[in-house]
């Protein structure tokens, strides 16, 4: 149960803080590179490398990386749709985020679990 | 002005890079604002970690790049850009919407750097202390990010480089 509630302040902090950065942060482009900031791994790697180990966290790495490439897929439909549709900012990017799901757990079925 | 901007030019050969601090965003943003980015990156954080004791390290680690905070944000700038407009009287629909598109063609920058950090981790903590792992993917994924920038900022590949004119710097 503490483990849970660090976790949330640490995470809590963490990405206010990256999202405090890309609030100050001009031009908007630039901003928008803090929206794909680690600021979750790095709330939670930390703390899996004290509690489970550095191999444990290594394996996580290596997903994220396939989130990361959904994140990629995610960004550019959000940025797309957005550019050529009047849906309001917050129906696009919850509305988007089977495309993050879809992307992600279709490359860790292709890459990772056949393979293991 | 209304606003303080702190602006810091980074310049390499030709490539000449303005990045400005408003401050004054700080008071756009309002307390419960705060709370609500505060409590979806707890719940996030919170969310991954269960997703990884109950389904495993695989799974889990999909969800360190997930876009937690980027629905709530992009909703905040929309609203403050409406908000904007709004005082001068006009409707600022098209214009918040355009900034979040934006915002979000640089977090797909963002995005590519988010891979670096990851691979590096997983590649590094095998072999190196992991506070060290750590620090230096922290700074792949600036430099990524910062290059990726610079490069679609500037478009080094479009060979229109016109960035002395463009910032009027003689």
């Amino acid at each position: 149960m503490s483990d849970l509630v660090l976790r949330f302040f640490i995470g809590g902090m963490v990405v206010s803080i990256f999202a405090l950065i890309s609030d100050v942060l001009r031009p908007r482009g630039f901003a928008g590179l803090f929206g794909a900031a680690p600021s979750i791994a790095l709330a939670t790697l930390g703390l899996t490398i004290v509690k489970d180990g550095p191999q444990y966290a290594s394996i996580e790495a290596r997903s994220m990386v396939l989130g990361a490439i959904g994140f990629l897929v995610y960004a550019i439909c959000v940025c797309r749709l957005l550019a050529r549709s009047g849906s309001p900012a917050l129906v696009a990017t919850v509305g988007l985020l089977p495309v993050w799901a879809g992307v992600s757990f279709s490359l860790w079925f292709l890459l990772v679990r056949s393979s293991s | 002005m209304g606003w303080s901007v702190v602006q810091l030019v980074v310049s390499a050969g030709e490539v000449i890079l303005v990045i400005e601090l408003k401050l004054s965003s700080i008071k756009d943003t309002r307390p419960p604002e705060y709370v609500v980015r505060f409590l979806f990156g707890g719940s996030c954080t919170v969310l991954a970690g269960l997703i990884a004791k109950k389904y495993g390290p695989g799974v889990g680690g999909l969800f360190l790049a997930f876009p937690a905070i980027f629905p709530a944000g992009a909703s905040l700038i929309e609203s403050h850009e409406k908000m904007r407009k709004a005082k001068l009287g006009y409707d600022g629909s098209k214009r918040g919407r355009f900034a979040v598109s934006v915002e979000s063609s640089g977090t797909s920058l963002g995005c590519v750097a988010l891979a670096g950090f990851a691979l590096v981790v997983w590649l590094g903590l095998a072999y190196a202390n992991p506070f060290a792992v750590m620090l230096a993917a922290a700074a792949v994924w600036l430099l990524i990010a910062a290059t990726l920038w610079a490069v679609h900022r500037n478009r080094v590949f479009h060979g229109r480089l016109r960035v002395r004119e463009r910032h009027k710097i003689t």
